[in-house]
């Protein structure tokens, strides 16, 4: 079928993505790079049944989503730089209160208003640590036009699935390129969607530990009425003071995340086994990577390339069994140096770990990168 | 005779947590019967609040209650009623969560004529951390971060919303408590953004600082301050001076945003 | 004929002894007693239901 294939850019992948997962509620504040999104869900939401809402600023798009998400909608919103920031309160209310929901950052220069329109990676920090207090977090980091597809649908189950916010964070590059895309058929890839409860009105809870570490949700206007809020709260959803229970619920919310890693993290390797030389790399820099990997192997030096999938939470168990057969780790990334510390913490001094670091709006090309190799060899 | 609160109520959640005095409960009473009148059914209702004293309001409601960030509630509730347009959607919070930090997120509220009522309990100030001035504390008065007067000039909540586009607006007090559900059954049932100011009392960290013996004196000036919007017409200016109006201030007919944006969808899919 | 009372309840465990239902009743039928409001006069008492409407504590019942 000739439709199924479209030349397409990163962030219009994104929201056909969402579409093809489900999602009918849209609600965001314009920004570079990142408008192309809410464009397209404009466009789209109303043919499907949607609503699509331009708020007033990225704090009141990321509160319309999650009141959105409460009443069963699976809800989106898309930003960049500043706006991610703006949203960081509202994220942390959605992780304390486990709403769905999926919010896309498209990677820009910063901090502050920085370079709207230049490529950056420097976001992942935020994404991990952005709202305060203790907080699971997952964060999807694709390094193609097809992967933003795929990963915005992986996205929204994964946030159905463990009722959590799930960022996935393109770079500018990956968000503003241009690629031949096939549109899954429907029913090509998994669609989850949330689990309801299955006990009654009276009995319900709205974080029932007797189902697990992923209470089901009741969705407002179905016939269940609970309270939400953003304070401690107890499994009834009532605020508590009471230690234990505060104690519990967080290590919970941790828990569901960290005892799920194996289905949530994804990554891919390429020309690892027998490698000397590891690359570390994700979004665009990795695609960059692969090139002087392949580059590096015609010139006699076994490389290979790790690349991120899913940054959060961080493949740290790959990682670490990489740096028992690697000599050293590159990690090329366009910050001034955040996934290294990571990558650091995982190596635990196994091997010598060095990065790239370019903030100046120009991507890490593959030469930077095939120099590195060859540096440290 | 004697209203039946208890319908309502959440089990086992009263006594609130509000100081004796405070108005929060006299208003959370008058919502009740306002929702009473309305029989609203509460599977289909959403009661939403941002942070304050006044935002503890939904938990003690037995509704789907969301208690929300601060200045951040009217955001949340316009996600609910766009997603579930069939649900009744109020708003609750005081001056500082609605017209400081929530001022934007109130005005465009009033823009679009997003269908939903939003109940302000203005104190004049930051109850829940301990009195310091909002947007409403009168100019000159005292508040822990304006120890020597208020030097800020106050909002009007009213003229606000009614400037901002919303198309009911209402003002009460706590002293007038019969009239509080009048005024809220009215919002409510009027389609379209709906804003009920309730001017209120917050004895411990208003009254206190600005020599109000007791809570009785403060709605003794809530008493003389109001004079009702249908009498004022035929009272000289002279005697207006230093009153607040009462009633229905504002109320006009204008499309409604959920509507108009379904009405969007169903023109956008019947082209195909 | 023997005119009926209304009855007032006041829940001692909701009342804070704010003052409010003493002070506003138009009949002076109600009084502090301590910290808590008690009724005092209840043949005076009109049924107006102002102390109920007013109590910010849900303490005040008046029915009959
Ligand atoms: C983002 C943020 N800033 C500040 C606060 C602290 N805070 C909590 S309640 C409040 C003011 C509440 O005043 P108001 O809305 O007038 O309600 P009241 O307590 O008087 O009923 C403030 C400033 C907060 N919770 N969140
Ligand atoms: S501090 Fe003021 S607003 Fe808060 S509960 Fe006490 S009286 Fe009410
Ligand atoms: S009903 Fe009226 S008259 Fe009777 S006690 Fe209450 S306020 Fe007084
Ligand atoms: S108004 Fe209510 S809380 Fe206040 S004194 Fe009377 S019964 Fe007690």
């Amino acid at each position: 079928m000739s439709n199924r294939v479209a030349f397409l850019q990163g962030n219009e992948a994104c929201a056909h993505g969402a579409i093809y997962a489900g999602c009918r509620f849209f609600a965001g504040y314009p920004i570079t790079p990142s408008t192309e999104v809410a464009e397209v869900m404009a466009k789209e939401l109303p043919r499907v049944g949607g609503a699509f809402m331009q708020m007033e600023d990225e704090i009141a798009a990321m509160a319309a989503v999650i009141g959105a998400s409460l009443t069963g909608t699976k809800v989106l919103t898309a930003t960049s730089g500043p706006g991610f920031s703006l949203k960081q309160e509202n994220i942390g209310y959605a992780c304390i209160t486990e709403v769905p929901c999926v919010i896309v950052n498209v990677m820009r220069g910063g901090p502050s208003t920085g370079m709207p329109t230049g490529p950056s990676q420097s976001d992942v920090m935020q994404a991990r640590w952005g709202t305060h207090g203790d907080h699971p977090a997952i964060c999807l980091v694709p390094a193609s036009v097809q992967e933003l597809f795929t990963e915005t649908v992986r996205a929204f189950n994964l946030a159905e699935k463990y009722r959590t916010p799930v960022t996935v964070m393109p770079d500018e590059i990956v968000g503003h390129m241009r690629e031949r895309i096939v549109f899954p058929e429907p029913g090509e890839l998994e669609v989850i969607d949330r689990t309801g409860p299955t006990v009654g009105p009276d009995e319900y809870k709205p974080y029932d530990t007797r189902f697990g570490d992923v209470p089901p949700l009741a969705s407002f206007g179905s016939g269940y009425r609970f309270h939400v809020t953003g304070l401690n709260k107890a499994e009834d959803g009532f605020p508590t003071t009471r230690a234990e229970i505060v104690q519990a619920e967080e290590e919970r919310q941790l828990r569901k995340i960290e005892n799920a890693v194996d289905d949530i993290v994804t990554f891919e390797e390429y020309l690892l086994d027998d490698a000397e030389v590891a690359v570390v790399a994700f979004g665009s820099i990795a695609r960059s990577a692969r090139y002087a990997v392949n580059q590096a192997r015609k010139a006699g030096i076994r490389a290979g390339l790790f690349r991120i999938i899913t940054y959060w939470p961080f493949p740290e168990r790959q990682i670490r069994a990489l740096s028992e057969r690697v000599r050293a780790v590159i990690t090329p990334e366009m910050n001034l140096g955040m996934t290294v510390h990571e990558v650091r913490r995982c190596v635990e001094g196994r091997a010598p770990v060095s990065g790239i670091f370019r903030v100046d709006g120009e991507p890490i090309g593959p030469g930077a990168i095939f120099a590195a190799i060859r540096e440290v060899r | 005779m004697g209203f039946d609160y208890d319908k309502y109520i959440r089990p086992g959640k009263l006594p609130h947590i509000w100081c004796p005095g405070c108005g929060h409960g006299i208003v959370m009473k008058g919502l009740i019967r306002a929702i009473d009148a309305l029989e609203l059914d509460k599977n289909k209702t959403a009661i939403v609040s941002g942070i304050g004293c006044a935002s503890r309001l939904p938990g003690y409601m037995d509704f789907c209650t969301l208690h929300t960030t601060h200045g951040r509630a009217v955001a949340f509730a316009t996600g609910i009623k766009m997603a579930r347009p069939e649900m009744n959607v109020i708003c609750v919070g005081g001056d500082g969560d609605g017209v400081a930090i929530g001022g934007n997120h109130f005005i465009h509220a009033c823009r679009r004529n997003i269908d939903m009522t939003y109940l302000i309990m203005n104190n004049n100030i930051y109850g829940m951390t301990g009195g310091q001035f909002s947007p409403t504390t009168p100019y000159g008065a005292k508040a822990s971060t304006t120890p020597y007067g208020n030097p800020d000039p106050p909002f009007d909540i009213a003229k606000l919303a009614i400037g901002a586009g919303a198309t009911f607006v209402a003002r009460g007090t706590a002293f007038h408590a019969a009239q509080i559900d009048k005024l809220l059954a009215e919002a409510m049932r009027h389609k379209g953004f709906s804003v009920v100011e309730i001017l209120d009392s917050c004895p411990t960290t208003y009254g206190r600082r600005n020599r109000f013996k007791s809570v009785v004196e403060m709605m003794n000036q809530l008493k003389d301050m109001a004079v009702p919007v249908t009498a004022a017409d035929k009272m000289p200016a002279e005697q207006l001076r230093g009153k607040v109006l009462t009633g229905i201030l504002y109320k006009e007919s204008k499309p409604e945003y959920v509507e108009e944006y379904r009405k969007l969808v169903e023109r956008v899919r019947a082209e195909g | 004929m023997e005119k009926k009372l209304p009855k007032i309840e006041i829940n001692e465990k909701y009342c804070k002894g704010c003052h409010i239902c003493v002070e506003f009743c138009p009949t002076r039928v109600l009084e502090m007693r301590g910290f808590t409001a008690a009724v005092k006069n209840l043949e005076a008492c009109i049924a107006c239901m102002q102390c109920e409407l007013r109590c910010p504590d849900f303490a005040v019942t008046v029915t009959g």
